[in-house]
């Protein structure tokens, strides 16, 4: 019940929202703010309450949705989720603010769109039916493409359309393997028998059936790999990667935000809910370290890595720099689920939330500037840091926690993606290093060139960050913190879910 | 069962009855009345559509419900099947009468024989939805096309609605010829019109070998080309642009819903009666030519729509389309895929005919079908722009719209039977359809209005018109009662 009300609370607001009159801005963003306070406070609670000592998923609904097809409304948390929720529900206040001054038309809209993206995120990390999964995964398309579109750069129009498109894309793969493994589900050793089902946990056990269909090593493959080109795009992994420097650039910083931080972290999740816990061979075909296939998912997160790094060593502009190194972070979150191990998997899971404050961070910082200097061109600026030092101090501190200084949170989950790897892919876990060089090569370097050396005429006047955007930074700044000296904190909500993982993939 | 005499059966053909009473009593008021700018006429048809939804419930849960009923001699058929359509007809004529009640292109002088004709083309709807036998099935066809080739030539001042009219007859005119040539050597071959009959006397011929499967395959494709026609399916869709884009807008948006929905339940009772049995199938492998001829209506439709600026002729394109993918539930008949034809009609109905009506709203009010016409339009009606992003996202496919669930339940039903390319195909193309549809989204949202931004107001009316097809068009999908027509399959196998 508790689960439902976070989910849908964004959705009524949504529906107050557009009830409100138009020319009361100020009252809409209090409105909105309430209503992502709201999940906020339950996901705290969900996070609290959270019974940490097994991987079984709590707070559990199931109630009857489509009976013709027995698709249920079936939703739950366990490690993964909740975690994710816990990342999705923070976010939301914070965009809200972020978004307080620099949303100059149609703000009601705007955020009844915020509320509805709100929601498909909330829905997706919980939903446990694989339907209303796919259902919550394309609910966030429509609310994003006018996010981006409406309120984005100069070239929206085309950010817009193409993420739209190439998430389409791949969703419809998605689509065909998820109808694939409902319409095999009541097949055991050729014969149809009872209900088909879409409901994960059953999905999972019956995959580990012998002589199931979902059990079929072939079978496995395929739809792996329909379900992989889904996610995939949504990471983003390359080849399919060239959507998120465009949306990212494009999109308001509020959207970024929550593009970096929630929306890239939809695929890993996906992969690691679907893909690696109800297709293991599968997963075990294309990790197995056998030839190209069996190194094939290693290798893409190694191209993740190391691409994604120089492209950001080569961007002059400092929001594309952030996009590509989103990618290049990304990287090790694949790498980290390919080693199919406790750390690994541990590394991933983790490196998946903290990219998703660490990102946040960065884009939040990189709207601060562009707030008021108007233009994002890294060589432009220069001597920031005596005219504003607290907007440095905090630029400095997402900078050492995204190049993996440790101490600050970036650095456990790369270490133990690496670390994990190793033990899997020797050479690539290797050459992926070069990331980590790469890495803080260019955050240094854009260190120097925007905050060091001689202050720019242009920029006498730049006034100091304000206290609503450090309101903005702050839980983050602290969370990266926390995270970094105490990693447990966040591990220990997972461990027993990986743990029971680990058994699933062991188990073939 | 026995089918009723002639006598017996005029009890339960009342709403087809009523129809014509009521046709010719439009035509009557309209002598009368000397107001020319009265919409009497217009009240007078729909509550003759009232009375004729009336007379189908009663007819159907009084006589139809429990068995079904074949009348006049076993011309036609009063089922669960027929009543289905019937029903969907009725909604489409009762929102086309609406609309044409708001739309400023048509001619006041005319509207006595406009709503007469579109009562006229209701009755051939019903025939084409109820009729089993080949005789029943040519006339109802062919009241329906006549009738639309006048309705498509209506705007008698504008040279496109003739030019419309005019094509329409020449391809109807080689369609039904070539389909009336099919039907002679089903005819022939099995010495019956009933289609249950043929369905029979095809398996045991082909079975004992009087028949070459060659010849059978013949026919099929010739009756394929009449309702290939009627569906706009590829190759026969040549017209559609053309008419879609010079009718009057009702009329087009008349044609796209409901003359497709009755082609497709003649499709269906003609294919599944007709060479429905397993044998059948076997021996002549028309399954996979549907598989073909569907794979290319769509492809056809998007790609065709993709460069178009007239929104009218990019919803035709898209209704090609659209038609396409209701032609992979007809691939091999299953129960299942017939369910999803008909549940993909309802939601088509809804979200279609409510693109339709915004683009009649624009018309009125901008003037203007091009695309640039609806540029701005978010900021000077918001409403009627959110609700037009609903239907083209939901003719689009994308969740948590009716098309969606529409689609999976098609695509499901596709991937039941294996043929996987074909699903592969029909989501790819789904991706191609947003592209366009997001044109004129982009078109309402995204660019700049550079004129200064007039609001346009609307009436309460057309707001409360306008939340019939909102409000559908986003629950179906989660309802569900609406899921039952799979059911609805099963009375159409033969008796």
């Amino acid at each position: 019940m508790l689960l439902s009300l976070m989910i849908f609370v964004p959705l009524v607001g949504m529906i107050v929202v557009l009830l409100l009159p138009r020319e009361s801005e100020e009252l809409v963003k209090r409105v909105t703010l309430l209503f992502t306070l709201i999940p906020l406070a339950l996901a705290v609670a969900l996070f609290i309450s959270y019974d940490r000592s097994t991987a079984g998923t709590q707070y559990v609904v199931n109630v009857p949705w489509i009976q013709a097809f027995n698709i249920q409304y079936h939703i739950g948390i366990d490690g993964l989720s909740v975690t994710l929720l816990l990342l999705t529900a923070l976010l939301g206040p914070i965009c809200v603010i972020a978004s307080w001054r620099n949303i100059e038309k149609g703000i009601k809209a705007y955020m009844a769109l915020f509320l509805l993206l709100e929601t498909g995120m909330l829905g997706f990390f919980a939903a446990l039916d694989l339907f209303l999964f796919y259902v919550f995964f394309e609910l966030t398309l429509l609310p994003m493409y006018f996010l981006i579109g409406i309120w984005g750069g100069p070239r929206r129009e085309y950010a817009a359309i193409k993420f739209f498109l190439y998430t389409l894309f791949g969703s419809v793969l998605m689509l065909v393997a998820m109808i694939a493994v409902y319409l095999n589900s009541n097949v055991v050793n050729g014969v149809a028998d009872g209900l088909r089902t879409f409901d994960i946990p059953t999905l999972i056990t019956l995959a580990a059936t012998q002589g199931h269909a979902l059990a079929d090593q072939h079978f496995q493959i395929w739809v792996f790999v329909g379900f992989f080109i889904g996610f995939a795009v949504k990471v983003p992994i390359f080849p399919f990667h060239t959507w998120l420097p465009d949306a990212h650039v494009e999109a308001p910083t509020a959207i970024s935000v929550i593009l970096a931080g929630i929306l890239l972290k939809m695929g890993t999740y996906g992969l690691v809910r679907v893909n690696m816990a109800m297709f293991p061979q599968g997963l075990h075909h294309f990790t197995n370290g056998d030839g190209f296939l069996g190194n094939s998912l290693a290798l893409l997160g190694f191209i993740n890595i190391v691409y994604g790094s120089f492209c950001a060593l080569a961007q002059t502009d400092f929001k594309k720099l952030v996009a590509y190194s989103s990618i290049g972070h990304m990287g090790f979150v694949i790498l980290g689920l390919a080693a199919r191990n406790s750390e690994g998997i541990t590394g991933a899971i983790l490196q998946m939330f903290n990219h998703g404050v660490i990102s946040a961070m960065l884009f939040l910082l990189v709207g601060v500037l562009y707030d008021r200097a108007h233009h994002r061109e890294i060589n432009g600026f220069g001597g920031l840091g005596s005219k504003m030092p607290v907007f440095t101090g905090i630029t400095t501190l997402a900078f050492m926690a995204s190049l993996g200084l440790p101490g600050l949170s970036g650095f456990v989950g790369e270490a133990l993606s690496l670390l994990g790897a190793y033990e899997k892919f020797k050479m690539l876990t290797i050459l992926s290093t070069i990331g980590i060089v790469v890495g803080a090569a260019y955050f240094l370097w854009t260190l120097q060139r925007v905050f060091l050396g001689n202050l720019n005429p242009k920029y006498e006047a730049l006034p100091e960050i304000n206290g609503r955007e450090i309101l903005t930074l702050a839980p983050l700044g602290i969370l990266t913190i926390v995270l970094g000296v105490w990693p447990n904190f966040a591990i220990n909500m997972f461990s027993e879910s990986v743990t029971n993982l680990i058994n699933v993939l062991q188990a073939i | 069962m026995q089918p009723l005499s002639n006598i017996e059966s005029l009890l339960y053909f009342s709403p087809e009855i009523l129809l014509v009473i009521f046709a010719a009593a439009v035509v009557l008021l309209d002598l009368v009345v000397k107001d020319r700018e009265s919409i009497a006429v217009a009240y007078l048809s729909l509550v003759g559509l009232g009375c004729v939804f009336a007379a189908v419930l009663i007819t159907h849960f009084s006589f139809g419900n429990a068995d079904p009923v074949s009348l006049f001699l076993g011309m036609v058929r009063l089922d669960e099947f027929s009543t289905f359509f019937k029903i969907l007809l009725l909604l489409a004529t009762a929102a086309t009468v609406l609309f044409s009640l708001r739309s400023e292109e048509l001619d006041a002088r005319l509207q006595g024989e406009y709503y007469a004709l579109l009562l006229a083309i209701t009755l051939g709807m019903f025939l084409m939805a109820s009729s089993t036998n080949l005789l029943m099935i040519f006339i109802s066809l062919e009241t329906v096309s006549l009738t639309s080739y006048i309705l498509a030539g209506f705007l008698t001042h504008n040279p496109r609605s003739s030019e419309a009219a005019f094509k329409y007859i020449t391809y109807g005119a080689v369609a039904s010829g070539t389909m009336l040539f099919g039907l002679s050597f089903l005819f022939g071959m099995a010495g019956s019109g009933d289609l249950g009959h043929i369905s029979v006397r095809l398996t045991e011929l082909l079975a004992s070998g009087q028949v070459s499967p060659l010849a059978v395959l013949i026919a099929i494709t010739f009756v394929l080309a009449g309702v290939g026609y009627k569906i706009a399916s590829v190759p026969f869709h040549m017209w559609s642009p053309d008419v879609y884009e010079g009718a009057p807008i009702p009329i087009t948006a008349f044609l796209s819903v409901a003359s497709k929905s009755a082609g497709f339940a003649l499709f269906i009772r003609f294919f599944y009666a007709g060479f429905g049995s397993t044998e059948l199938m076997q021996a002549v492998n028309w399954p996979f030519m549907l598989a073909i001829v569907s794979a290319l209506t769509m492809t056809v439709g998007n790609l065709a729509a993709l460069p178009q600026q007239n929104v009218k002729r990019l919803l035709a394109y898209s209704s090609i389309a659209h038609g396409g993918y209701l032609l992979m539930g007809g691939v091999l008949l299953s129960a299942e895929g017939v369910g999803a034809i008909l549940f993909y009609l309802v939601v088509y109905l809804f979200m279609n005919l409510g693109a339709f009506y915004v683009v009649v709203l624009i018309a009125n009010e901008v003037g203007s079908e091009m695309i640039e016409g609806y540029r701005g339009l978010s900021s000077r009606a918001p409403l009627v722009a959110w609700a037009m992003v609903i239907f083209l996202v939901s003719l689009a496919g994308i969740p948590p719209f009716a098309g969606f669930f529409g689609k999976w339940l098609l695509f499901t039903a596709v991937l039941e039977q294996g043929y996987y390319w074909l699903a592969l195909v029909g989501l790819l193309n789904s991706v191609v359809s947003l592209y366009y549809y997001a044109r004129i989204v982009k078109a309402m949202f995204l660019e700049d209005y550079d004129e200064e931004a007039t609001s346009v107001s609307f009436s309460t009316g057309t707001f409360a018109l306008l939340s019939v097809f909102v409000i559908p068009t986003i629950l179906i999908g989660f309802l569900n009662i609406f899921y039952t027509f799979s059911n609805i399959s099963v009375a159409v196998i033969p008796m």
